[in-house]
């Protein structure tokens, strides 16, 4: 009962700010509601067990990706100004486009489940099979796509330096 | 909805319930990726969407192959990649509004650089 309650709280807090965030009119205020929903994301992974996942996606997300996004509007809009409102065309066009979409899948979600999963309560993951499924080179292993993303972020580290540097 | 009322004194938490909360999540961003002419709300959007793929994954995982780890590995490599891909993007923006002096998409016509007297 008491999971309940704490996810469909976490579902409001996530529907309301993600609606938030798309139509503020400021753009520091459109990423403090993106923190938001960032953070209760990352309270959804805890109620589904996965407590990895909720380290990386606050230590990441909410961390690293945020502080970004805070210095690239603070670096390029002025305190305090708002961004003129797009023309009224475009955006009930965006909004009929989301609303068709979000009615289309989710007929098909409802209609169509197969009530065939199961939630097994107490399957708590230890984080040691986590480690050792990281890092082995057996079949459902990931030590190749663990390299893979070690050399992207240093290539990203170096792209990212290339493009901003002052030349 | 009738089921997921039913479910709610039940004790799980049905999943599509939290399919639904990703879709909401998703759309969200589809029509701030359409709509808002910033350049930093766009990359805004693109978080929200990869964020809601991010929860299925999860989620998939969690309710059909409890015992597997592809959709957990999967959403935590998705959170790596979009840490580059956020990183690189705003490099450009930067890069933009050095050049161009707003961050607005209509402005972004021509890819080359407006002079080239900055070439060694």
């Amino acid at each position: 009962m008491a999971e309940q309650i704490i996810f469909y709280i976490l579902a409001a807090i996530i529907a309301v700010f993600s609606v938030m965030a798309v139509t503020s009119t400021r753009l520091i205020r459109s990423a403090l509601y993106l923190l938001f929903v960032l953070l209760a994301t990352a309270g959804l992974y805890l109620l589904l067990g996965y407590h990895y996942l909720f380290a990386v996606q606050t230590a990441v997300y909410a961390g690293g990706i945020m502080v970004l996004f805070i210095f690239a509007i603070l670096l390029t809009q002025k305190p305090g100004e708002r961004i003129t409102p797009e023309p009224l065309k475009q955006r009930v066009l965006a909004i009929v486009l989301s609303v068709a979409g979000i009615a289309f899948c989710g007929h098909i979600v409802y209609y169509n489940f197969n009530r065939v999963y199961s939630f097994v309560k107490e399957a708590e993951l230890p984080t040691k099979q986590l480690g050792m499924t990281l890092m082995g080179t057996e079949k459902f292993q990931y030590l190749l796509p663990f390299e893979s993303i070690s050399i992207l972020l240093l290539a990203c580290i170096v792209g990212a330096i290339m493009i901003a540097r002052k030349r | 909805m009738g089921s997921i009322l039913e479910n709610f004194t039940s004790g799980i938490i049905p999943m599509e319930a939290y399919i639904f909360v990703s879709f909401i999540m998703f759309f969200s961003g589809i029509y701030g990726f359409l709509s808002r002419k910033s350049l930093l709300m766009v990359l805004i959007s693109i978080e929200l969407i990869l964020n809601s793929a991010d929860i299925n994954f999860a989620v998939f995982n969690r309710y059909l192959y409890p015992e597997h780890f592809e959709g957990f590995f999967f959403a935590m490599f998705t959170i790596a990649i979009s840490a580059c891909e956020t990183a690189v993007a705003i490099a450009i923006v930067i890069n933009i509004y050095r050049n161009l002096n707003n961050v607005e998409v209509d402005s972004l016509d021509e890819l080359k650089e407006p002079e080239a007297s900055d070439e060694k």
